[in-house]
């Protein structure tokens, strides 16, 4: 029961770390590299604001989501809107989109040792222990895990729901008809990327409650949900949740029954697995 | 009109004035190579580059360094090698032919120092480690007659821990039950290696011992292993990112140990800053002397010129090791790199971490082991023979 807790508790974090890549990679095209230093930046928001400010977190996320949502968006009308046009094929996007996001990541990473400086950061904000079950938890991280809850949710209900949910869902399965069918496919796919930085980012802040951070960590966020994104089948939300919560209890339940060592080889094995039986992941639809 | 035009004019003049009198004294040209992205530059933007600042202004604000009647303002070449040991190569390299660079201050890390060796071995440059830990110091300094080591070895490190341990358990505060984690990388593995027989010579029991790898989300799992072995010391051989992770999951968990030690960045100012009074009597790698007048003093200019708090290990070592080259310069009236080598080899140096001598492996053979938090301050508590040790306390709760 305790393994099983933690490891959702950790599959939330998870989720929180790879759902912004989901859109912007299964729903607007982008396989965006420099995912985790918006991550990363989200948590110095968040960082800046409680050391400075005493401002929570839970209401620093509410003014970090719609900057980052504006910020996301200028990138992907001034940088990467340009990509999308001359792109012949998905492929070509893909590696031209993978290149510029490379090199956003290494600007994102000097524009934040400029301003942040390179220093750790680490802030104690809920830190106090919650019994659950005779087994004690974090406080922050079941927060952090509620907010996945809760966004994770969200988006899949706008998804679903919503006439622009299904919009973005129709251009995620095919761009080239969904214009037909008189969707505006440059503003939504602009519109889900900017959202998908916007939940990275405020996934960032969460993150910060309980994990060391610096301006150089985000390339192991962006790999992790990278993995996660695949899993799960891009473009499926659904997917991710799935991935990020099987992730975070199977490293959970190595760490504890077998060893903390293993834990990144049995991630690994799990996402070989996947690859081997189920290539378009886990809720993924094969590619025609 | 008139007006800006004579302000014009006169700024000119005091432009040309001021570059009249730069050029009247020589400059030194300095190298400096380390990490300011990538996996180590959290570590070295603390330790390394305020110290690199606060040394270049100490020295200008001086007047320069002293060189037989002349006066050498340095003028420092910064390159960031992205901590990656390619680049530290190329960067020495660089600033070896292109720059040619009268010193260069030796890079950050141990990896890093010993890949970039070889080059400045070749130009013959000093090279005076400062963040460099390692147990071949011997063949390395048979081999780079040029290197110099100051912050210790990784078995004085290990053995430290175990000597501090059994001091408390001969004193009857801990019993003889210890967990031992390790970060599975080249520093954890190597310290939990040196500590494991040391700790069984010594009569602890391991009963809880595991590693986990570089980059590990959610260290509660270690935590209640360690738990759940009910230890009395708690010993990490962990780098920064876990050794915050461990703390603030050893306080979730309540973890109740008399003894709670985590290796690097314990050290650090962002660590009391995230952990607040659960940092005290925390046990961590390193330390200094911190009541030391001249310490205290360099603490205060630190913070003064770069804005940053050093931290209470590598930081006082990094600027030692300048001093070391500046008394080696300012002795020899000399910036010819091999008569400033000579004097370094051959003689003893003051500088702000105590005095400094090398045995036959050019090898400072004093150094802090351990340390704790003890009221905000870091303090030595176990060396290799440093003065200023104080006594260590027991861990009491984490409020």
């Amino acid at each position: 029961m305790g393994i099983l807790i933690t490891g959702l508790l950790l599959g939330g974090t998870y989720a929180l770390i790879a759902m912004g890549l989901n859109l912007q990679y299964g729903m607007s095209r982008i396989m965006n590299l420099a995912n985790g230093e918006i991550l990363v930046a989200g948590g110095f928001a968040a960082f800046w604001f409680w050391t400075a400010g005493s401002l929570s977190p839970l209401l620093t996320i509410f003014i970090l989501a719609p900057v980052a949502f504006v910020v996301n968006w200028l990138i992907y009308v001034i940088i990467l809107r340009p990509l999308v046009k001359r792109a012949r094929s998905r492929g070509q996007l893909e590696v031209d989109a993978i290149l510029t996001t490379f090199g956003l990541s290494f600007v994102a990473v000097g524009i934040m040792l400029a301003t942040f400086g390179g220093d750790y950061f680490s802030y104690s904000y809920l830190l106090s222990p919650v019994e659950l079950w005779s087994e004690t938890y974090a406080l922050n991280r079941i927060l952090a895990f509620v907010a996945a809850v809760i966004i994770c949710g969200a988006l899949y209900l706008w998804l679903n729901i919503s006439r622009a949910g299904m919009s973005i869902r129709a251009i995620a399965v095919s761009p080239d008809s969904s214009r037909l069918v008189g969707i505006d496919v440059p503003k939504l796919a602009a519109l889900a990327f900017a959202l998908g930085g916007a939940v990275t980012a405020v996934g960032g802040a969460l993150i910060s409650t309980f994990l060391t951070l610096d301006a150089s960590t985000g390339v192991i966020f962006t790999l992790k949900a990278l993995v996660i994104v695949i899993m799960g089948g891009v473009g499926d939300v659904r997917g991710t949740i799935v991935a990020a919560l099987l992730l975070g209890v199977l490293e959970t339940f190595v760490a504890r029954l077998i060893d903390p060592g293993l834990t990144l080889a049995a991630a690994y094995l799990l996402f070989i697995l996947i690859l081997l039986f189920r290539p378009q992941g886990l809720f993924g639809r094969r590619q025609s | 009109m008139k007006k800006r035009m004579f302000l014009k004019l006169s700024a000119s003049a005091a432009l040309a004035l001021s570059i009249g009198a730069v050029q009247a004294a020589e400059t030194l040209k300095i190298g400096a190579v380390a990490p300011k992205t990538g996996g180590l530059a959290g570590g070295a933007v603390v330790s390394f580059w305020p110290n690199v600042k606060l040394w270049a202004h100490d020295v200008n604000t001086r007047g320069g360094l002293d060189v037989g009647g002349t006066k050498y303002m340095v003028e420092i070449i910064e390159y960031d090698d992205q901590t990656n040991p390619g680049e530290t190569i190329k960067a020495v390299q660089r600033l070896a032919t292109q720059d040619k660079a009268d010193f260069i201050l030796a890079p950050y890390s141990t990896g890093l120092n010993i890949a970039a060796a070889p080059v400045y071995a070749r130009y013959g440059y000093p090279m005076i480690t400062h963040t460099a830990i390692s147990d071949q110091v011997e063949e390395l300094s048979n081999k780079f007659p040029n290197m110099y080591f100051t912050l210790g070895g990784a078995s004085g490190l290990a053995e430290g821990v175990v000597d501090v341990l059994s001091a408390m358990k001969a004193n009857g505060d801990i019993g003889n039950r210890v967990a031992m984690v390790n970060v599975a990388d080249a520093f954890g593995i190597e310290l939990a290696e040196r500590a494991e027989p040391s700790m069984k010579a010594a009569g602890f029991d391991i009963v809880y011992k595991t590693s986990y790898p570089l980059g590990t989300q959610d260290l509660s799992p270690v935590v209640k292993g360690a738990k759940d072995a009910n230890p009395d010391a708690f010993v990490a051989f962990s780098y920064p990112p876990d050794t915050f992770g461990l703390t603030k999951q050893a306080v979730v968990e309540s973890l109740n140990v008399k003894a709670f030690y985590t290796a690097v960045a314990t050290a650090f100012p962002a660590y009391a800053g995230a952990n607040g009074a659960a940092a005290n009597n925390v046990l961590g790698a390193g330390g200094v002397n911190a009541d030391d007048p001249d310490f205290q003093a360099y603490m205060k200019r630190h913070e003064e010129v770069t804005g940053e708090k050093p931290d209470f290990w590598a930081s006082g070592m990094v600027y030692a090791s300048f001093q070391i080259l500046e008394q080696a310069i300012e002795a020899t009236d000399s910036i010819d790199r091999k008569v400033v080598s000579e004097y370094i080899a051959n003689n003893d140096f003051d500088t702000l971490m105590g005095k400094i001598s090398w045995d036959e492996n050019n090898n400072n053979s004093a150094y802090w082991t351990v340390g704790q938090w003890q009221d905000g301050v870091f303090k030595g508590v176990a060396s290799t023979g440093r003065e200023g040790a104080v006594a260590p306390r027991l861990k009491q709760g984490w409020e």
